[in-house]
C-alpha cells in the first residue's frame, strides 16, 4: 500500500465520518436534556435542501451552511412546541418530523433538481495540500474543522460549564431541577434548537460538500446512524468522536476493499460490515451495568410543571 | 363513511350492469373524452435518474397528445403489497391505461390486470403478460457499448471503475457490454466493479467512485441513479458518463456522454393505440433503432477519432449491423463462452449471470 493510497483512505474516512459526528453531537445534547428527538433524518434533509437553495441563490456556500442550520433549527422548534409545550409523545412526534422533513424537502427542492452549486471545499490554500501529508491536515471543508471544535465545545460545556450542569440536571431529574428553580422547558427548548441546527449542518454537508447537488432523500438514512451512534457512545462526546470515525473507517474500507478487488469476502458481507460493527459494539457496551445506566434518567418522558 | 340507501344501491347496480354490457367489446376506442393514463414510479421523480426519466416520458406524452390525454402519476411506490394497492386504486379511478415502471411491480400488476379486464396495463422490464397487460423494456446495454468504446480509447491506465447497484441480469448485461466494447479497442482493458447495494445513495456512490480512483481507475461508469460518481470524477479530473439522463450540468468536464432513456415515444404509441382501439398485448424490447436509447451530446473535449468511433457504434447499432453480444466471447476464466459468429439470444441476455473476460468483481 503506497503513501498516496493511505492518504486517500484517511481523507475518505474523515469525509464520511464528519456529517454523522455533527448530527450525533446535536442529538447527544438533546438527549442529555432528557428529550428524545427521532427527527434527525428529517431535519438533515431540511438542512440539506435549504443549504443548497441558499448556496445556489447567493453563490456563497458558507451562507448555505448557515441557512441549512437555521431552517433545521426552525423545524426542530415545531417538534419542541409539540413535545415540550403540548407534551405530545416524543417518539411519535420525532418520526413525524422525519416524514415531514422528507416531504417538505422534496417539495422545496423540486425546482432545484439537476443544477449544481459551488462546492464548499477546502478552506486552506491549495498550495498547502499538494503534499500528501499536508493534505491530511489541510485538505478539508471548514465544516470538518468545525466538527472537531464542536466536539470539544460540547464536551467542555457538558463537563465543565454551569449551564451544562443545569442541562444534565434537567435530563436526570426534571422534577428536582424544577423544584430548585431551573427553567426545565427553557433548557430543553435550547437543547432541541441546538440539535436541530447541528442536524441542519450535517445535512448541508451532504448537499454542499460531499455531493454538491440536491436530490430527494439525499442523506439516505444517515440520520438514523447518528441516533444509534449516541447510544453507541453511551452519551459521551469523546466516544462519539471515536464511534463516528470507526463507522467512517468501516464504510471507507468496505468500498476500498471492493475497489481493490478483494474477493475474500462476498460483497454483501462487506456491505453489512458497518451494521455488524454497530451491533457488536452495542452488544458489548450494553452488557456492562455502568453504561446501561448511562442514559439520562428522564429521556423521552414528558415534563409537566406542577405548582 | 358513505351511507347508501336502497335506491342508490339499485341505481349503482343498474350502472354496473350497463358498464358491463358496454365493456363487453374489449378495448373499444376512446374518442369522446381524453384518455386517462396513470404512471407508477418506484422512486421520487426528483432522483434525476430512472424515475425522473420515466416522468420525462410522461411529460412528452402530455405534450404530444395535448388535451387528448390526461396523465397522473404516483411516486415512491414500494415494490410489493403497497404497489398492488396503488395500482388497484388507479384502475378503480377510471384510468384507461396504467404504466407500472419497475421490475418489482410485475406480480401486483398482473394480479390487478386480471381483476380489471377493461383497463390496459403496461409493465416495464418484466416478463409476464396477460390479454390486457403488456411488457416493455429498453436495451440500455446498446448505450453501454458506446460508453465502453469511449472508455477503452480514452483511458490511460486501462482500468475502469463500475459503480453497480445489484447483481441482476440487467446490470450484469451492462457491465459485460461496457467491458466487451472497451476490450475491442484495448485488449488489456479491465473493469473493476464495486457493488453499493442501492439504486440511489449519492454519498455512497460518490465514495465508491472515489475508492475506485484511489485504486487506479481513470474512468468511471455507473448503474446507480445519482450524479454522485460524476461529481467525484469532475473533482479528480477523470472521465465518467451520465446515467438515464444527460447529466452534463453536474460535471461539464468529466461527462463524456450519457445513456438517455427516452420512454416518451413508446408512451405516445400506446396511448394512441388506446384512442384508436388498436391496443393489443405486446412484449417489446426496444433500443437505439426505435429511439428508446439515446446518447447525450458528446463532450466537446472528446478527441475526434473517439467521437467518430462512438458515433460508428451508434450508427451501426441503429442500422442493425452491430450487436455487442456477438461471439467469440470469453468468460472471466478465459474460456470461450460464446462461439464466433453466434449472437446471444434475447432470452439468454435476460438471464445473464456470468461475466466476460476483463471484469473484476
Amino acid at each position: 500500500m503506497n503513501e498516496a493510497l493511505v492518504v486517500a483512505i484517511i481523507v475518505a474516512i474523515v469525509t464520511s465520518a464528519t456529517p454523522i459526528l455533527i448530527a450525533a453531537l446535536g442529538e447527544l445534547v438533546v438527549e442529555k436534556s432528557g428529550v428524545l428527538n427521532l427527527g434527525v433524518e428529517g431535519m438533515m434533509l431540511i438542512g440539506a435542501v435549504t443549504g443548497f437553495i441558499v448556496s445556489v441563490t447567493t453563490g456563497v456556500p458558507a451562507l448555505g451552511a448557515l441557512g441549512g442550520m437555521a431552517a433545521a433549527a426552525a423545524a426542530s422548534l415545531i417538534f419542541a412546541f409539540l413535545t415540550l409545550t403540548l407534551t405530545a409523545n416524543q417518539v411519535a412526534t420525532g418520526l413525524a418530523l422525519t416524514i415531514f422533513g422528507t416531504g417538505v424537502s422534496a417539495l422545496a427542492g423540486a425546482s432545484f433538481v439537476g443544477i449544481t452549486t459551488p462546492i464548499f471545499g477546502p478552506v486552506f490554500p491549495a498550495s498547502l495540500s499538494t503534499d500528501p501529508i499536508w493534505r491530511v491536515l489541510f485538505g478539508y471543508s471548514p465544516i470538518v474543522y468545525a466538527s472537531f471544535a464542536l466536539t470539544f465545545a460540547v464536551w467542555w460545556f457538558l463537563k465543565h460549564s454551569r449551564a451544562g450542569l443545569v442541562l444534565r440536571a434537567v435530563g436526570e431529574s426534571d422534577a428536582s431541577a424544577h423544584s430548585i428553580g431551573y427553567p426545565v422547558l427553557k433548557v430543553r427548548y435550547c437543547a432541541v434548537l441546538f440539535g436541530g441546527a447541528m442536524a441542519g449542518l450535517a445535512g448541508a454537508y451532504y448537499s454542499l460538500v460531499l455531493t454538491p447537488m440536491w436530490a430527494e432523500r439525499l442523506t439516505a438514512g444517515r440520520g438514523w446512524i447518528a441516533i444509534a451512534l449516541v447510544v453507541f457512545a453511551s452519551w459521551r462526546p469523546g466516544r462519539l468522536l471515536l464511534g463516528a470515525y470507526l463507522f467512517g473507517a468501516v464504510i471507507t474500507l468496505e468500498l476500498q476493499a471492493k475497489a481493490a478487488g478483494w474477493s475474500l469476502f462476498a460483497p454483501e458481507f462487506l456491505t453489512s460490515l458497518p451494521y455488524l460493527a454497530t451491533i457488536l459494539v452495542l452488544a458489548l457496551i450494553s452488557g456492562r451495568a455502568r453504561t446501561r445506566s448511562a442514559a439520562p434518567a428522564c429521556l423521552g418522558k414528558p415534563f409537566r410543571a406542577s405548582a | 363513511m358513505i351511507l347508501l340507501n336502497r335506491r342508490q344501491v339499485l341505481l349503482g347496480g343498474a350502472a354496473l350492469a350497463a358498464t358491463l354490457a358496454i365493456g363487453a367489446p374489449a378495448f373499444a376506442q376512446v374518442k369522446d373524452r381524453p384518455v386517462k393514463a396513470a404512471f407508477v414510479y418506484v422512486g421520487p421523480i426528483g432522483d434525476f435518474g430512472y424515475s425522473f426519466a420515466h416522468d420525462q416520458g410522461r411529460k412528452y406524452l402530455a405534450e404530444k397528445l395535448g388535451d387528448k390525454v390526461q396523465t397522473s402519476y404516483v411516486e415512491n411506490v414500494a415494490e410489493g403489497p403497497d404497489a398492488e394497492r396503488v395500482i388497484r386504486q388507479l384502475a378503480q379511478d377510471g384510468n384507461d391505461i396504467i404504466f407500472a415502471t419497475s421490475f418489482g411491480f410485475m406480480n401486483p400488476t398482473l394480479k390487478v390486470a386480471k381483476q380489471f379486464p377493461n383497463v390496459k396495463f403496461e409493465h416495464a422490464t418484466g416478463y409476464q403478460t396477460a390479454p390486457n397487460m403488456s411488457a416493455y423494456n429498453s436495451r440500455f446495454y446498446q448505450g453501454r457499448a458506446v460508453l465502453g468504446t469511449i472508455a477503452g480509447m480514452m483511458s490511460k491506465s486501462g482500468k475502469a471503475g463500475y459503480v453497480a447497484s445489484f447483481p441482476i441480469p440487467e446490470v450484469v448485461m451492462g457491465i459485460n457490454a461496457f467491458t466487451l466494447a472497451a476490450r475491442k479497442v484495448n485488449p488489456k482493458f479491465e473493469t473493476q466493479v464495486v457493488w453499493v447495494n442501492s439504486w440511489y445513495d449519492p454519498a455512497k456512490e460518490a465514495q465508491a467512485a472515489s475508492a475506485l480512483f484511489d485504486q487506479g481507475a481513470d474512468v468511471i461508469t455507473q448503474h446507480t441513479d445519482s450524479p454522485g460518481p460524476l461529481q467525484e470524477a469532475e473533482k479528480r479530473g477523470a472521465i465518467a458518463f451520465g446515467q438515464a439522463w444527460d447529466m452534463t450540468n453536474f460535471a461539464p468536464k468529466a461527462h463524456m456522454t450519457a445513456i438517455v432513456d427516452q420512454w416518451g415515444p413508446y408512451y405516445v404509441s400506446r396511448v394512441q393505440a388506446v384512442m384508436d382501439g388498436t391496443w393489443k398485448r405486446s412484449d417489446v424490447w426496444l433500443g437505439m433503432k426505435e429511439g428508446e436509447v439515446e446518447m447525450a451530446p458528446f463532450n466537446a473535449a472528446m478527441p475526434d477519432n473517439v467521437k467518430a468511433a462512438a458515433q460508428k457504434i451508434v450508427d451501426e447499432t441503429k442500422a442493425g449491423t452491430f450487436e455487442i453480444f456477438t461471439g467469440p466471447i470469453k468468460d472471466q476464466s478465459g474460456a470461450e463462452k460464446i462461439a464466433a459468429g453466434t449472437v446471444v439470444p434475447d432470452a439468454d441476455l435476460l438471464k445473464m449471470d456470468w461475466y466476460v473476460e476483463g471484469v473484476r468483481n
